[in-house]
């Protein structure tokens, strides 16, 4: 199907809004009515058809204005994007990556020709047309990895390998859950992930860093990670939480169905070639509770884990004080019916919510 | 990586006998595509089919790794080894058609350093060649010391040396020539990575070297090439599976295992990455572990790398 | 005694050890106030080793209390500075000057192992040459993640970034490349709600 683009805002007067094609896409990441850390992690290759996991790098109706969302961003606060100088190489293999994929995946978007160092790159949905030296930075208006970042939904975070660890020397990042790509670029796996409850004493991050020293070309993976947004505010950003926290506080029982998002992220993992680095794009998508509940399964089993989500989770996620007025909202969705296993939303075989 | 969407199908393009020992094997896309980049390091697994024994062996790719048109590997010759290499050089011909594994690097430049200075000895100088050019097209100091039992067995050395006068040094035992390894390791520059690759003896001595002079470990990086040992057939029985097989003396452990149907994850082959750990419930006997990754404290019957170790004794019984 | 037994945290917040005497090509030691005292135990564990070292000594409060005592233990060179920051171009030239195989050794406040370590690194002196010590104050280099800003020697939690004024809470994380720990507005989901400070570690 061609994509009817949304012209949408993230921010103010936050006209972001789903489409019903968006709606029953979503990535909803529970396939059980509970929730724990766990190692997650599968292979990236491919899922049903329309769905966020059938190609490599998704591209959806909100592709364009996430694209303004993200230079507004970059205007305001330049550090979002940094890579570290040993990283240039990682940038052109991502730059690679990207274009081959997506205009292998959505040729009527998206068109790259080839001939030997001379490249050709054609972004229709952003009317951007760019003739440049494959390798040869001064032939792109930025960075490699900022350039094509720049057309691309979603963070990333490009990891560099040694010492058998992941190392954050490079990231575009605007669409973050509450963490700052300035403060933590440098660090490594452990040490990055060092605010995460719970996790470490589960030895989830030993086995996942385990795991991911090991993706290898050719054979990516993806793991999917959750938190609660008031707004479809993609920028929740450490740097700006001065700004946005406070509305945090603008829940009521009458708007709580429009304003409170479930926020989704489909993190994928890459090898990337020359640099023998590891990309980790971080793919950001919200759902207002109002229209993930038109998905009756959905409705009955986001209520069962927000209501038994232990607490360090919920406070990690900002969402504790929140907690009680999201559940008396989500709790007229739940009939106590049991749920399919899978994140499927089942129309067809799940019943209809019962009054 | 087991299914055939993790395979290179690639063409032979080129056999070409460099001295008495080693020989380079180029490969194109069998699909006339582009191969896939790879860092300067990196292995692939070469696919060889020998009468129904079939061997996955890693070699060092030494082509420009920016370079997507064909993949290069330089082979020696091991007559006391178990075939694989006597096969690609006695069996495999120009126009025959292989299959590769992606490529892998576990021997790896740290893009952090300021300075490369790069230590081989024989056929351990193929993943410098790649390296080299990658730090040619990247902009990276190298400077390569390079040990061959003689000039003619000195694979490669007179081209490297034709591009590099100033950065490359060659030393050969037949002349009495040895690394100065003491006088390399000192004063060398903050960020001076060392890396090494070449036999067993080379390594423990450049590591040995290193250590003594206050050299911290994550500076320090080799690669030995493991091919899997020959060795006394021996019985195995896999708890998880029920089975019970019988490891030939020209097979591994990990190979034994494949044929029987028993599915073992693997990366390298070559008892470096750790993938194919496992774990031993029960023995009576000896191990010969030829492994670099488990630890000294599980060698004593707790694990086993079945790609490369082995087994002598009445009872074996793994975690398979 | 100035030694403090940090609490168990996080992974990103660092900890110190004891320094020993190592075996290398070069011997540099840097340290702050109280810190003088871990370099006078390697002195007396090594005096050999203290006759080969460059030592840079940043007294800070401590006056002149550490100084002989450390010219006594014989340095190769003892170079005393008024404070980090004038001695940083030093140590620039120094640790670049320091061949693979040197030995670094760190002792006194975080602020100080903090801001050496990350030149040290970007120099390319490797992380497992360095030894630490924590001696003396416990103050904190924090960052306003807001800001930017780097407020020193912080004592108090919640405390007000000296740039942007606003009332942050001092976070564990830690971020090596900035030596610095994080620092968050505290009201930012009420505004003008900020609890009284308390002492660090208190
Ligand atoms: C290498 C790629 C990865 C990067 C760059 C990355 C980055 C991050 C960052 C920056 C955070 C926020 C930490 C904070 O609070 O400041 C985070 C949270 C987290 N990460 Fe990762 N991560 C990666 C891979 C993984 C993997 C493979 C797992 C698998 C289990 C994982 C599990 C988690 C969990 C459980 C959280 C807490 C999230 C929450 O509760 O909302 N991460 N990650």
């Amino acid at each position: 199907m061609t994509i009817q683009f949304n012209d949408e805002t993230f921010r103010d007067d936050y006209t972001f809004r789903n489409s019903d094609w968006a709606i029953r896409r979503f990535p909803f990441p529970f396939h059980e009515d509970s929730y724990m850390y766990s190692v997650n992690m599968e292979r990236h290759r491919g899922g049903p058809e329309g769905s966020v996991y059938a190609k490599r790098f998704d591209v959806d109706e909100h592709y364009i204005s996430e694209m303004r969302d993200r230079a507004l961003v970059l205007a305001e606060d330049p550090l979002r994007c940094q890579s570290l100088p040993h990283m240039t190489l990682a940038g052109w293999d991502l730059l690679e990556l990207i274009m081959v994929n997506k205009s292998e995946d959505y040729p009527d978007l998206f068109e790259l020709d080839r001939d030997g160092n001379k490249w050709r790159w054609i972004n229709k949905p952003l009317s951007i047309d760019d003739s440049f030296i494959f390798m040869d930075e001064a032939s792109l208006p930025y960075g490699p990895m900022e350039y094509i970042t720049r057309q691309t939904q979603g963070d990333f975070a490009v990891l560099d390998q040694r010492e058998n660890n992941l190392w954050m020397d490079a990231g575009m990042v605007t669409t973050q859950a509450d963490w700052s790509l300035d403060f933590d670029i440098g660090m490594n796996f452990f040490e990055w992930h060092a605010p995460v409850p719970l996790a470490h004493e589960m030895g989830v991050f030993k086995r996942a860093l385990k795991f991911l020293l090991n993706v290898q070309q050719g054979n990516p993976a993806r793991r999917l990670n959750w938190t609660m947004t008031v707004n479809p505010l993609l920028d929740t950003s450490p740097e700006n939480y001065h700004k946005w926290g406070v509305q945090k506080t603008t829940l009521t029982p009458e708007n709580l169905g429009r304003k409170q998002h479930l926020r989704v992220e489909l993190q994928t993992f890459y090898r990337l070639p020359r640099s023998n680095a590891l990309v980790f794009p971080i793919r950001c998508y919200l759902i207002a509770l109002e229209d993930l509940v038109t998905i009756p399964k959905w409705g009955r089993r986001l209520h069962r884990v927000i209501r038994d989500l232990p607490v360090e989770l919920a406070t990690y996620k900002g969402f504790i004080d929140n907690r009680p007025l999201i559940l008396d909202y989500l709790s007229q969705f739940d009939d106590g019916l049991p749920t399919s296993p899978g994140v499927w939303p089942d129309l067809d075989s799940e019943p209809p919510l019962r009054r | 990586m087991s299914t055939d969407l993790d395979r290179l199908h690639v063409v032979v393009t080129a056999k070409v006998k460099l001295n008495d020992l080693v020989t380079r094997f180029e490969f194109v896309h069998a699909g006339g595509k582009p191969l896939p980049p790879f860092s300067g390091g990196a292995h692939a697994l070469v696919e060889m089919r020998d009468g129904d024994v079939t061997r996955l062996n890693p070699y060092s790719l030494m082509s420009d790794p920016l370079d997507p048109s064909h993949y290069a590997i330089s082979v020696r010759r091991d007559d006391a080894g178990r075939g694989g290499s006597v096969f690609l050089h006695d069996k495999v011909q120009v126009g025959d058609r292989l299959n590769l594994g992606y490529p892998v690097n576990l021997f790896a430049l740290d893009l952090t350093a300021r300075k490369h200075l790069m230590i081989a000895g024989g056929i351990g100088i193929t993943p410098f060649v790649a390296q080299i050019k990658q730090l040619q097209s990247t902009g990276g100091a190298f400077e390569l010391h390079y040990a061959a039992r003689t000039q003619a067995l000195a694979t490669y050395a007179d081209a490297l040396r034709a591009a590099h006068p100033a950065r490359v040094n060659l030393y050969l035992d037949d002349q009495n020539q040895q690394i100065p390894l003491e006088r390399l390791l000192s004063g060398q520059p903050p960020g001076t990575h060392v890396y090494v690759c070449g036999p067993r003896g080379m390594i423990d001595w450049v590591l040995t070297t290193a250590h003594a002079l206050g050299w911290p470990p994550e500076a320090v990086h080799f690669e030995e090439f493991l091919a899997p040992q020959p060795g006394m057939p021996f019985t195995v029985e896999l708890a998880q599976t029920g089975k019970t097989i019988c490891v030939g003396e020209h097979e591994s452990l990990l190979e034994a295992m494949e044929r029987e149907g028993v599915d073992a994850p693997y990366l390298c082959r070559g008892g470096a990455c750790g993938q194919c750990e496992t774990r031993v419930l029960a023995h009576d006997g000896t191990f010969h572990h030829h492994d670099h990754w488990l630890e000294e404290h599980d060698r004593n019957g707790r694990k086993i790398m079945p790609c490369v170790s082995r087994f002598e004794g009445t009872r074996l019984v793994l975690d398979r | 005694m100035s030694t403090f037994q940090f609490p168990p945290s996080i992974a990103s917040r660092p900890t110190y050890g004891t320094l020993g005497p190592r075996a290398g090509a070069a011997q540099i030691m840097l340290a702050d106030a109280e810190g003088a005292e871990a370099l006078l135990a390697v002195a007396k564990t090594d005096p050999e080793l203290m006759r080969r070292a460059h030592v840079i000594y940043i007294p800070k409060h401590t006056g002149a209390q550490f100084i002989d005592q450390l010219r006594a233990a014989n340095p190769a060179i003892l170079h005393v500075a008024p404070s980090y920051a004038a001695c940083t171009q030093r140590l620039h030239r120094v640790f670049s000057a320091a061949p693979m195989g040197a030995q670094l050794y760190l002792a006194g406040t975080e602020g100080l192992i903090g801001q050496a370590m990350a030149l040290a690194l970007q120099i390319g002196i490797p992380k497992s040459a360095i030894q630490t010590e924590h001696r003396g104050s416990v103050a904190r280099r924090v960052q306003c993640v807001h800001c930017k800003g780097i407020t020193e020697d912080v004592m108090i939690d919640p405390f007000q970034c000296s740039h942007c004024g606003l009332n942050l809470f001092v976070r564990d994380h830690y971020s090596r490349r900035l030596a610095a720990f994080q620092g968050v507005c505290i009201d930012a989901e009420d505004p003008g709600n900020v609890p009284p400070s308390v002492e660090l570690y208190s």
